[in-house]
Order: C-alpha cells, then structure tokens, then sequence
C-alpha cells in the first residue's frame, strides 16, 4: 500500500521530530554524562571524567539496604497482585455477581486518581486500624495499587483465550482445578510474565504512594528522595544511571517476551483503561 | 460450563481484599471530609463547613486554578511536541518507523524520579543549562529563574507527559484507512488541505484520550512542585500534602481530595463521551 502512496518529503517535520526526540532524550544523557564528572552535578563542560562516584555508590550501606527494601516490596507487590489480578479477571471473565460494574472500576481506581489521593485513602486506613507504618504498609499499598495492572493485562488474556480448550478438558473427566493448573494457567503464562515485569518495575519506581505508607526503612525511590532535599552530588546521577539502565534491561526482556512489541502493550493498556473509566 | 463454587472461589478474594483494602479507604477519605477538627483533634461530627471554607478562601481558589493552568500548559505543551512527532512516524518515518516507536516508548517505562532529577540538575542556577550558558558568554552571571517556577513545573510534566500523549494519537493516526488520504490528493487537495480535512479531524479521538492523560496526570501530581516548582509553582495536591501533614486539617485535605477526584472522573468521563462522538465506524 505504502508503495502507492507518494510519500511527500517533509524536512522541516523531520527537523522537529529530531527536536522532539532530543528533547526526550537529553535531560537522562546529561544526568548519565554528569555521573562521570569528578566536579559535581554542575557547570560546563564537564571535565576530568572518574567513576569515583559509582565507588561511592557501591559502598553506600543506606543505599543497597534502600535497593534490598525495594526489592522485598516489589517481589512481594508481583505475588499479592498477581494472585488477586488473576481471580479478578476471572471473576470479571466468568461469573456474575452483584456489583460486577462497580468492582470492575473500583480496582482500576489507583492507576487513574492521582498517586497521592490512593496514597493518602491508605493511611488514614492505616490510622484507623492502628497499624504501624512500615514496609509492610508499602507492600500492602503497592500490591493493592497494582491489582490495577495486573486485572487489566490478565483479562485481556483471558480473552483472547480458546475457551473450548477448557471445555475439551472438563468433559474428559478433568476436575476444575486440574483444568485450572493445566489449561487455564499455561495459556496466560505471556501475560503473567508480562504484568509480572510491568508490576515489579512499577513498584520499584513508585514513590507518590509510598510516600505516605513508608515508616523507619526507605525504599530506594523514598531514600534518593530523602537526599535530593539534603543537597545533590553525582552519586545520585550515578544511582540513577543504574536505575534507567535496569530499566531499559527489564524493557528489552518484556520485548523479547511479547514479540508483538513493547509498545502494543502500553498502548493497549492506556486503551484498555479508557474503556473501562 | 463453570461451577456455581468455581465462581465464588475465583470472586470472593477479590472482592473482600478490593473492598476492604480500596473501597474503605476511598469511603473513609470521603467521610474525612465531611468531618472536623476542633483543637487538634478531630470530631466526627458531620457539616459541609471544609467544602464552605474552600469555595470561599481565596488561598485554595487560586491554587486551584494555578493548578488547573500548569496542567493546561503541560497538555498543550505535550500535544505540541506529541502531535508532529506521531504524525511524522505514521506518515514519513517508513522503514525506521518501528525502531523510532520503540523509541518513544522506553521513556514511559524509566523512573518518573529519575526524569524529574535529571531536570533539577540542568535547570539550577549552578546547574547544567547555566554552565553551558556561561561557557557560551550568553550570559555572566547565573540565571536563576529557571529552577523552582511554574516553568520548571511544566517542562518537567511535558517532558514526563509527552510520549503519554504520542500514544494514543500514533494510534488514532495508524487507524485511517489510507486510501481516504490517497483519494484527498486524488481530488487535488494540498497537504495542508488534506491534512486539515481528512487526518485531523479523523485523529481527533487519539487527540482527546492524550490530553486527557496529560491533563488529568499533571492535575494530582505533588512531586515535580516539589522537586523544580518552588513556592511559587506549589500545585494543589502540595496544599492537601501539608494540611496532612503540618498544617494538621484532615477533613479541609480530605475535601479537596474528593475535589481533585470528581475533577478527574468527570474529565475522564466527558473524554469517553467526546471520543465516541468523534469516532468514525
């Protein structure tokens, strides 16, 4: 088709594109370039180029506990959601029961309020069941939070799912729950892993609810965030390199993992979200 | 085919975990805010009186709107550099359309706090920009405007918010059938007119759900103020965070949470409304 159609030339398109593609990238090249730079955050040209401050990242003890915290919670977040995600969309699939519109909305309330009205709701729970702010609150928000994502990505597998499948195994004699370990479940091992990925790199970034759930432990977003107010050196541009190269790490491996492409995802999910508002 | 217990052992965790654990929150948030607080301690005693005191100060008036103008500039802002950007890759980018996709996307999944940091740096009056700036002799001594203002504020969220934007309209824009905008040279129509007639008009529901996003995302958000927006660029999600913090008054914050939520739901809702308007079948 596109062979027929004469693409007419447009430089003055392709120049702003370029612009555009500079604007979005810059501001993480300079942070990146900046990480090297023995002279601190600022200043130009940056000169005389050290790794001394990812030597003194490495031995920053608050740091690696701040990254262990994160770690905890997200592995955590990952597990409770999934595991509720995935009866939520089949509930969402298969049953019926009163209040199914209401409760379809409801888990996908956190991923479109902002951050700090979820955040906030939290902890006055929190006061109100006299609970004690700790990682544990954190993982119970994120893990709730997150329900959001992993509903939304699981019942998009679901239906796109062959249900005669299950049917086939039901009427040869399998149980429920053999069909469910067996059928159901390998069928949505794509978007299991997907919402997996999605949901840990989710968490460890997320900072606008912890914000209000976090007690004596920071996670690493809360612990960066503790030291951006105490003034910054290059150290923090080097933790941050490390945290966009694991970025970019986890998003080529959801890539590999979804041959259609990263970016089908994200769309479908913004999609998907529109529709169900 | 599926058991009455199967239904009820797959909905039941969900529904006690999400109404205990969301919707008792949420309610509870809304019932703050029809409470009071007398001598520091708070009664629960129901009135309209936070919802009185917002609608008359001044002070949470004008926040708001500052707040409703920052998210306008960044939805204009991102629609600005979204727009052509999802234009030239559904049209002209061709063979390197995917990996410049690709592009665009990887920024959505990197740390909001790192982008935000990034801008910090460059923008402090011993940041980057005026480093650069003085090794240019542009100028002598440091700028010091940029850093903690509503500009910073905006060109953070743009910054976060564009390829948000991109995506929605990229796929509005990949949706035209092509041979409509084959049959609009056909019949003579320049690019300009065919762009103006045709694809626009047609783009129109990808162009909604984008500024949506960046409108209803920028209008919670009470990091950037804090990071790059100084006093003068304090939004008002910053105001709820301090009557929940020093300022002490749960039930003012609790109503204008509930505030910025009927914001943020009525957009979203009136968004669908319009998109199904515009949307072609």
């Amino acid at each position: 088709m596109s062979g027929h159609t004469p693409t007419r030339r447009a430089p003055l398109l392709t120049i702003y594109s370029v612009l555009v593609f500079i604007f979005i990238y810059l501001p993480v090249a300079v942070l990146m370039l900046y990480s090297f730079n023995r002279d601190g955050v600022g200043g130009f040209p940056p000169r005389h180029l050290t790794l001394e401050w990812y030597r003194l990242l490495f031995a920053d003890a608050p740091i690696w506990d701040a990254v262990g915290n994160s770690l905890i919670v997200a592995a955590g977040s990952v597990a409770l959601s999934l595991t509720l995600g995935l009866l939520a969309a089949l509930a969402l699939d298969r049953a019926t029961f009163p209040g199914k519109a209401l409760f379809r909305r409801l888990v996908l309330l956190p991923l479109i309020l902002p951050g700090i009205i979820t955040g906030l709701s939290l902890l006055m729970f929190a006061v109100f069941a006299g609970a004690q702010l700790s990682l544990l609150t954190v993982f119970l928000g994120h893990g709730t939070a997150l329900i959001s994502v992993a509903t939304t990505e699981l019942f998009a597998g679901l239906q796109k799912m062959d249900h005669a499948q299950e049917e086939a195994s039901l009427d040869l004699g399998a149980t429920p729950w053999q069909t469910f370990w067996r059928v159901t479940l390998p069928n949505l091992k794509l978007s299991l892993i997907a919402a997996g990925l999605l949901i840990f790199t989710l968490s460890m970034d997320e900072i606008a609810v912890s914000f209000f759930l976090i007690g004596r432990d920071n996670t690493l977003p809360l612990e960066i965030w503790g030291r951006l107010r105490r003034g910054i050196t290059p150290e923090i541009n080097a933790v941050s390199t490390l945290i966009f190269a694991v970025s970019v790490a986890l998003i080529v491996i959801w890539y590999r993992v979804r041959t259609r492409g990263l970016g089908s995802d994200a769309q479908e999910l913004l999609e998907r979200l529109q529709q169900d508002a | 085919m599926y058991s009455r217990a199967y239904k009820t052992l797959v909905s039941l965790p969900p529904l006690l975990w999400v109404g205990l654990f969301l919707l008792l929150p949420y309610a509870l948030m809304f019932a703050h805010s029809f409470w009071a607080v007398h001598e520091g301690v708070l009664v629960h005693q129901w009135n309209l009186h936070n919802y009185v005191t917002l609608f008359s100060k001044p002070v949470y008036l004008g926040v708001l709107l500052r707040t409703m103008r920052i998210a306008a500039s960044v939805t204009l802002c991102s629609l600005l550099l979204g727009y052509p950007l999802a234009y030239y890759l559904s049209f002209h980018a061709r063979a390197r359309k995917e990996l410049l996709y690709q592009l665009v996307i990887v920024p959505l999944w990197v740390s909001y706090l790192v982008r935000g940091y990034a801008w910090k740096t460059i923008l402090g009056s011993e940041g980057v920009l005026n480093g650069f700036m003085q090794y240019l002799h542009f100028t002598h001594a440091p700028v010091a405007f940029l850093l903690y203002s509503p500009f910073a504020v905006v060109l953070m969220l743009t910054h976060i918010y564009t390829p948000f934007v991109f995506l929605p309209i990229y796929a509005a824009l990949e949706h035209i059938p092509r041979p409509l905008v084959e049959a609009s040279h056909d019949l003579g129509a320049g690019s300009v007119q065919t762009f103006l007639r045709v694809i626009l008009p047609l783009s129109i529901p990808g162009l909604l759900a984008g500024a949506t996003f960046a409108f209803v995302l920028s209008l919670g958000d009470f990091l950037a103020p804090l990071l790059v927006g100084g006093a003068s660029g304090t939004m008002i999600a910053n105001v709820v965070q301090s009557l929940f913090g020093a300022a002490y008054d749960l039930p003012l914050g609790a109503a204008i949470s509930v505030c910025i939520l009927i914001i943020t739901i009525s957009l979203l809702f009136l968004s669908e409304r319009l998109e199904k308007r515009w949307s072609f079948k």
